[in-house]
């Protein structure tokens, strides 16, 4: 599968290998009623192996849930057949209802529609904290 | 617009300004005795907090102001389902500034979303306290004379103890403090305090289950109490509420200038006997963190007197 042969949709490249099912589930592409190919321990010259996924379809992507399962990931835009931009993944300072508080002190356990946001509090432990509870995400 | 959520919203500097303004209302309270006329402090209890909520309403008092509120959330319209940004949202529209207590962890964060006056946290669950912690802080001040080079010493409930943290954190910001975490292994610092407060800035420390052991050394003992409501188990409570209890036995070891502290209530963790002793300075400490709450309230209606 050659990115040439998606005409609107994304690659999210580069993916660390053996982690690629773990976003699959993460931005919960199973549910998508488009193709999407998972092909993992593909040839990486800078890693070795890497996974990667392709969307053949028009998609909301969270790109913040990207950045939180594997910062090193790369975002490819394809429109009508034409690569319009190519993303690279940082891990976001915040991430908004990407994960859950799952303290059940937290107010968020409680109050009506309020999203459940997390702030990067330390970047070399990839650790994210709730903003109200302070809770690890 | 300022809020206090939690102590590290205020730098070294403020909180030093806020306890040399205490200090001033303690030496002349007639000349903030009108400093806040016609203003009004809403007083949001959703959990009882007898003791805080009067030194708030107090605090109010002595400057010339008001309060209104509530005491327990069974008589707010949150028993009737209402969410804490909507009770916040009206409330603010009542009053001048808010004292928020409530049981879940961040509701006063919510309540700065959506005030449109200052919140002030007056506890929220197992979280933070940072009122407590000013009034620590002062009663530290005033008793010993220096925020810096301190031995201290916390006992009891670690885990769960929210005072306990938020004075660590506060002391960790002064120099050449040192930290004795005492308590049974099951009610330890969790982690994430040690390690952000006490290991990454390389402060010494001892980890310890036993009072007797270290009592000899500390310049302040802060006993906190083994409380009820943060078990979800009665029998682990029962089994470590008596583990660590100061006694007139173990006074006798304290260095004469150690000060205990204790954020109250108290439970049977300090033999009533102890009262009399001049270095114990938890009822001191409740004084202190009157003056501190007013100095507070003025700093953020940004009354200058």
């Amino acid at each position: 599968m050659n990115i040439d042969s998606i005409q609107n949709g994304f690659v999210i490249d580069h993916i660390q290998a053996g982690k690629g099912m773990d976003l699959y589930h993460f931005l919960e592409l199973d549910k998508l009623d488009m193709p999407v190919a998972m092909i993992m321990g593909a040839f990486s010259r800078k890693t070795g192996k890497k996974d990667i996924i392709k969307i053949d379809g028009e998609v909301d992507i969270n790109i913040d849930a990207i950045g939180y399962v594997d910062p090193g990931a790369t975002v490819t835009i394809i429109k009508n057949g034409q690569i319009v931009e190519k993303r690279k993944i940082e891990e976001p300072e915040i991430l908004t209802d990407v994960i859950y508080c799952k303290n059940p002190r937290c107010i968020t356990s409680t109050e009506q529609e309020i999203r459940h946001v997390f702030r990067l509090t330390d970047k070399s432990r990839h650790e994210y904290r709730c903003i109200y509870c302070d809770a690890r995400g | 617009m300022a809020n206090l959520i939690n102590i590290l919203d205020l730098s070294v500097e403020e909180i030093d300004r806020l306890m040399d303004l205490a200090d001033d209302i303690m030496a002349d309270p007639e000349k903030y005795n009108e400093s806040c006329k016609h203003k009004i402090l809403a007083t949001l209890f959703f959990e009882p907090s007898t003791r805080t909520r009067l030194s708030f309403e107090s605090a109010m008092l002595s400057l010339g102001g008001e309060v209104l509120g509530f005491s327990e959330a069974a008589s707010s319209s949150s028993a009737k389902g209402e969410s804490v940004a909507d009770t916040i949202t009206v409330v603010s529209g009542y009053s001048d500034i808010i004292a928020m207590r409530h049981p879940k962890e961040g509701a006063p964060v919510i309540g700065a979303e959506h005030a449109l006056v200052p919140i002030i946290n007056a506890g929220d669950g197992g979280h933070y306290h940072p009122t407590q912690t000013l009034a620590d802080l002062l009663t530290i001040r005033h008793e010993l004379g220096r925020m810096s080079g301190l031995k201290i010493g916390v006992c009891g409930d670690l885990k769960f103890g929210r005072t306990v943290h938020s004075l660590i954190e506060a002391m960790s910001r002064y120099d050449d403090n040192e930290f004795y975490l005492i308590s049974p292994e099951e009610l330890k610092l969790p982690g994430f305090v040690k390690n952000e407060y006490i290991i990454d800035k390389n402060i010494p420390y001892k980890e310890t289950g036993s009072l007797e052991d270290c009592i000899g050394e500390l310049d302040i003992l802060y006993m906190t109490r083994v409380q009820r409501e943060r078990f979800f188990n009665e029998e682990d409570y029962l089994r470590l509420r008596d583990c660590f209890i100061l006694t007139e036995e173990k006074m006798k070891d304290a260095r004469e200038d150690m000060i205990v502290m204790h954020p109250l209530p108290r439970v049977n963790e300090i033999q009533t006997a102890v009262d009399k002793d001049k270095r114990a300075c938890y009822f001191k400490q409740t004084v202190y963190g009157k003056y501190m709450r007013m100095a507070l309230i003025l700093k953020l209606l940004e009354v200058e007197v």
